[in-house]
């Protein structure tokens, strides 16, 4: 019954805000879908205590949903730790990020629509991370597609957000096919499309290879290799990123909850929920690591250089998603789990708290225009340091630290353990964490600190681009228009206690559950829901590292804030002599590695060219020519036909005579059968 | 003598209506001619048609006399009343107008009987013989018919047009017999069924010959292409009702003649007569949708509507079998409804000058008779084969046997081909409702109204099951019983 709640609550608030939100009023429907979910959040807490530590298991079924032939599929719960460390992270952002939105969304005209799809988008997450079978997998998979298309173009007169919308949700076909086709195929193989049939009959497919022109292909790495296609779509892993930076156009609330906290990392879980399926795909489980080594570098990199806030953000989620990737793909699943536990809470109070800081500024977003914030919103401030910190892995090793300490200092010893080639994971991942702390520092002092860069001059551009703003989306803010100019102004409460409650998780959530998670309990907490293989024995090895293993992230992480300290405070002309000096550098990392610019002409412009001219030359020369000529000819003929009717009888004799004729000849000729 | 009558009494139908003939001729004759006198003799035609219908239905046992000359089982009872069933329809709508045309004659009813006569010999048919017999009965009949209006250059025209062609058509058909006489030396079906089943038989020349001529005197009947040049004259030229009765009943009676002959006398060359049914199929339906394009005369268009639709009824002969042959009865059902219906219609678009024949006369129709107007166009969308409609069933049996026996390719141009035909019907549809007014036509007649309501019931209510099924389990027992 909990779980039904659990699942459907958010289902209930969407429909009510929905259907019904012109009927009932925006109040009432973001208190309702806000409440619901708030419920519901608690209920996921219970649940979690529940398994986690009670070891309650459950299958639930709900009704029976597709049978043909061998294909039985059913609607079922499948609650094991997996699932309820899922549904806490979902629940609890999600009814936050309600919650914030009512400040953050307050004079939107279209606010009830916002929570309808808000929640929509929160029971399409729950559908997902409560399947017990791939079919419903891929349900709240393309669910939460759907839902993050429309709360992307949630502005939907803005033409930005509709083109990033459509790209996130063109991107995510890619990913998807590959995933659907992944899904046809464990079909094919094991007959079944049940997680615990599927589980079950892993290990007799090991090593099992099929022929694929004339090659002889593993079957299972081959079907976790297009499972994980879906999962770097989803999770904006490299390659199939370029959708995340642009999914900022959607409201920031959505960005905390959609691209940070929750459907991002359905990619991460997907990875751990068939880790029975992984770990006995040893090639397929070297590419994750690869690719997410390589995200959480290539990301970083691109983050370095970011003016605006709320892409430094995106790039590093998009980074960070890499970490728990490149965890999934050495084995280290629950660490990898963990991250992505973390990381819910800090990385949305970054973008709640940017959301602060863009709300405060009047929706400016360029860090360039920001600068010494910390006098005016020192609330905003202190939550974004606490995200910072927790993001930056402040701690100090063998003792305690902040959320992002434990997870991801956890995370790189599991690579050094994991034994990569050259130690590629560890090293990669190590530069990468300098590189997060300098960003995130940099986001920081650029946005808080350094002198004020609003007040001469900008005032006219912000407002102007405030003004612009409020006309396209309506978002008018009242603060733009009465007397105290356009000082900084502090967010309201209702957008302030989520921050606190997210900073509260971004302090304690790494040190209180690292024992359950990644620790000594953590084979009882997690139970069956992480298989790992009879070699696997990454989790053991990650605290027996050598001492320099353990320091080195911290290491990197106070030279990025040291660093970050000289370019953004000390020296602020440094930034821009370094830009000059590496120039070409600079730009290839400011142009995000020119991959948007790469797949237009790879992608866009040929299919806009085959496109086109299937337009003009297939549909308008062949097909409407076809047309127009039939019609044409058909006149001729016609013409013909009539001229043939002359009305002389000789004529009509004539006629019937070479008919007759023909067919005689026909048969004579021998065409007929007849020689 | 009772037992030599009873052995003939599955003639009775074709004697009611000989005998029905032959009196109506003699009260014709010798009573005084004045209006009053020949109403009655039309009523009383049509009470001969009724009781010949009455006799099929009561009918026993299937049987076959003169030694298979005559042949009545299920198919042959099954056409007969088709056949009855447009005659009758056809003289109803003749009635009124031929009296208002002033050529109202005692002959026409009597002529019409025999031509139906005729037919139904021909449908009963099982010998060269019988089938000679009786299409010369109706040809004979319907070339007077035609040309009953003397002082009409027109319709004398169509008349002797008619005959010089139908003649030639004759040449040919007794030639093929001949030839299919020499090669069997026999004229009964089943005589030459036994010879042509023998192997090899599909290489001798005499049999494959006779085939032809035989299958082309018959292609003229049925207006098929390339025979068909005589059509869209003599049914422009002919008075309207007889267009309506020429268009109806010979059409059903020639086509179910076709199907017996190439079913029960040449099933051992099927091949053969295969390639010429799909040909005469294909160019029927194509050059009678192209032909009708060009026409503004609803008479000539009902004639290139007519060759188009005999060729596909012709689709599901082409496919053979029981199947096909219920396909082709099927087809014929429906479109004498159709056909019956719209010329009901046709003979209501009267001025005071008598009627008019030009499609633009329809302009408008809809404003100043929605009754009609509506009418016309649930027929003309019933003839391009628009679903729920029944002339859209008429095309799926005709074209589901094709495609089960692999004849894809026809049933593909088939349908492009009523894709193509869908242009004029829907060209009258669109003059009729969107296109300015013009004078209204005179009042509908009781007759044509009726007729016209009996035959929009059937086409609108065809998708009912308790009107469908009957009629396609008729055509199944009756299409099963050739043998």
């Amino acid at each position: 019954m909990i779980y039904k709640a659990i699942l459907f609550l958010p289902l209930i608030g969407a429909l009510i805000a929905g259907l019904f939100g012109r009927a009932i009023g925006h109040r009432a429907a973001e208190i309702v879908t806000t409440a619901l979910l708030a419920i519901a959040a608690v209920l996921s807490w219970i649940v979690f205590f529940d398994v986690g530590f009670g070891h309650t298991t459950a299958r639930v079924t709900l009704l029976r949903w597709v049978t043909s032939g061998n294909l039985d599929v059913s609607w079922g719960i499948r609650i094991d730790t997996l699932t309820a460390v899922m549904l806490v992270v979902v629940n609890t952002v999600s009814a936050l990020v309600h919650l914030y939105s009512i400040g953050y969304m307050h004079e939107d005209p279209s606010r009830s629509r916002f929570f309808a799809y808000l929640s929509l988008f929160t029971f399409a997450m729950l559908m997902l991370v409560t399947s017990d079978n791939f079919l419903q997998l891929f349900f709240g998979w393309e669910g939460v597609g759907l839902a993050s298309y429309l709360l992307i173009g949630f502005w939907y007169k803005k033409p930005e957000a509709n083109a990033a919308a459509m790209k996130a949700f063109v991107v995510n076909r890619v990913g998807d096919f590959g995933f659907a086709l992944g899904i046809f195929g464990i079909f094919f193989i094991f007959q079944t499309i049940g997680f615990d049939q599927v589980f079950a009959a892993a290990p007799d497919m090991a090593g099992k290879t099929f022929n694929f022109l004339g090659y002889q292909v593993d079957i299972l790495t081959t079907l976790c290799l297009l499972l994980f296609l879906g999962a770097m779509g989803k999770s904006a892993q490299f390659m199939l990123h370029t959708w995340l930076p642009d999914a900022m156009e959607g409201p920031t609330p959505v960005s905390a909850l959609i691209h940070a906290a929750t459907m991002v990392t359905a990619g991460v879980f997907m990875v751990a929920r068939l880790s029975p399926l992984f770990e006995h795909a040893p090639t397929a489980l070297e590419v994750v690591t690869f690719v997410g080594v390589l995200t959480a570098f290539f990301a970083a990199t691109v983050g370095l250089v970011q003016n605006d806030i709320k892409r430094v953000i995106a790039y590093s989620t998009c980074s960070q998603l890499g970490y728990m990737f490149a965890a999934c793909g050495l084995g280290a699943y629950a660490a990898g789990v963990f991250h992505l536990f973390t990381h819910a809470f800090f990385k949305a109070l970054l973008f709640l708290g940017a959301g602060s800081v863009i709300h405060a500024m009047h929706h400016e977003q360029d860090m360039r225009n920001m600068g010494g914030l910390k006098a005016y919103i020192p609330t905003t401030w202190a939550m974004m340091l606490i995200g910072t910190l927790a993001l930056t892995g402040v701690g100090i090793p063998g003792l305690a630290g902040f959320a992002g300490f434990h997870s991801k200092d956890a995370i790189v010893e599991a690579a050094y353990a994991g034994h990569t080639p050259y130690n590629y994971a560890f090293w990669v991942l190590a530069v990468a964490a300098f590189m997060t702390s300098f960003y995130s520092w940099r986001l920081m002092f650029m946005t808080f600190h350094q002198s004020p860069r609003w007040k001469d001059g900008h005032g006219a551009h912000g407002h102007d681009d405030h003004g612009a703003h409020g006309a396209k989306h309506g978002h008018d803010d009242k603060h733009g228009h009465d007397g105290h100019g356009h000082e900084p102004h502090e967010s309201p409460l209702v957008m302030l206690i989520p921050l606190f409650v997210l900073a509260i998780g971004a302090l304690i959530a790494g040190y209180s559950f690292k024992e359950y998670f990644i620790g000594h309990d953590y084979k009882a907490f997690w139970a069956k829901a992480l298989y790992e293989g009879p070699n696997n024995h990454i989790l053991h090895d990650l605290h027996s590292v050598p001492k320099w293993v353990a320091w080195t992230p911290t290491i990197a992480m106070l030279s990025g804030l040291a660093l970050s300290y000289l370019y953004y405070v000390l020296a602020p002309g440094l930034p821009a002599a370094t830009a000059r000096a590496f120039r070409p550098v600079y730009l290839f990392l400011l142009n995000k590695w020119y991959f948007d610019e790469l797949y237009d002409r790879i992608f866009v412009r040929p299919a806009m060219a085959i496109g086109r001219f299937l337009w003009k030359g297939g549909d308008g020369t062949v097909i409407d020519g076809t047309i127009d000529g039939t019609a044409a000819t058909v006149g001729k003929v016609t013409d013909r036909v009539v001229k043939l009717q002359t009305g002389y009888v000789y004529h009509y004799a004539f006629a019937m005579l070479i008919g007759l004729a023909a067919i005689i000849s026909w048969f004579m000729l021998g065409l007929g059968g007849v020689k | 003598m009772m037992a030599v009558l009873q052995a003939y009494a599955p003639l009775l139908p074709e004697i009611i209506i000989v005998l029905g003939a032959m009196v109506l001729m003699m009260q014709g004759a010798f009573r005084p001619e004045n209006d009053a006198e020949t109403s009655r003799i039309m009523w009383l035609a049509l009470a001969v048609l009724v009781a010949a219908g009455v006799a099929i239905v009561q009918l026993g046992e299937p049987a076959r006399l003169f030694g298979g000359a005559f042949v009545d089982d299920a198919f042959a009872r099954f056409v007969k009343l088709l056949v009855l069933a447009g005659a009758g329809g056809a003289m109803v709508l003749a009635f009124d107008e031929m009296k208002a045309q002033g050529s109202f004659k005692f002959e026409l009813p009597v002529l019409l009987l025999l031509a139906t006569a005729g037919m139904m010999v021909m449908v009963s048919a099982g010998d060269l013989m019988a089938l000679y017999m009786g299409l010369e009965l109706q040809s004979l009949a319907l070339y007077v018919v035609a040309a009953i209006r003397r002082d009409d250059a027109k319709s004398s025209e169509a008349g002797l047009k008619y005959f010089v062609l139908g003649a030639l058509s004759s040449g040919m058909l007794l030639y093929g017999a001949s030839l299919l006489y020499g090669f069997a030396g026999t004229t009964s079906f089943a005589g030459i069924a036994a010879a042509a089943s023998v192997a090899g038989a599909g290489q001798n020349l005499l049999l494959v010959f006779g085939l032809v001529f035989l299958m082309v005197g018959l292609a003229f009947k049925v207006s098929a292409v390339p025979f068909h040049m005589w059509t869209p004259d003599v049914y422009q030229g002919a008075p309207t009702p007889i267009t309506a009765f020429l268009a109806a009943a010979p059409k059903v009676a020639a086509m179910a003649l076709l199907v017996r002959l190439v079913m029960t006398a040449l099933p051992g060359v099927q091949p053969q007569w295969q390639q010429i049914i799909v040909f005469l199929a294909i160019a029927s339906m194509v050059v009678g949708a192209l032909g009708a394009i060009g026409q503004t005369n609803i008479k000539r268009l009902m004639a290139y509507s007519s060759i188009a639709n005999m060729g596909y009824a012709l689709v599901p002969l082409a496919a053979g079998g029981a199947e096909g042959a219920q396909g082709v009865l099927i087809y014929m059902a429906i479109y004498i409804v159709m056909t019956l219906g719209a010329f009901g219609c046709i003979l209501s678009m009267r001025r005071e000058g008598g009627l008019v024949e030009d499609i633009n006369e329809l302009a408008g129709l809809a404003q100043t008779n929605l009754f009609l107007a509506f009418a016309l166009a649930m027929f003309m969308f019933s003839l391009a084969g628009i679903p729920p409609l029944a002339g859209f069933f008429a095309k799926w049996f005709a074209f589901l046997p094709a495609v089960k026996a692999g004849l894809y390719w026809l049933a593909v141009i088939g349908v492009v081909a009523s894709v193509i035909g869908a242009y004029y019907y829907l060209r009258i549809v669109k003059i009729m409702f969107f296109d300015d007014a013009k004078a209204p036509f005179m009042a509908t007649r009781a007759k044509e109204g009726a007729i016209v309501a009996l035959a929009l019931v059937l086409v609108l209510g065809f998708v009912l099951p308790f009107v469908a099924s009957p009629l396609v389990e008729a055509a199944g027992t009756a299409a099963a019983s050739l043998k």
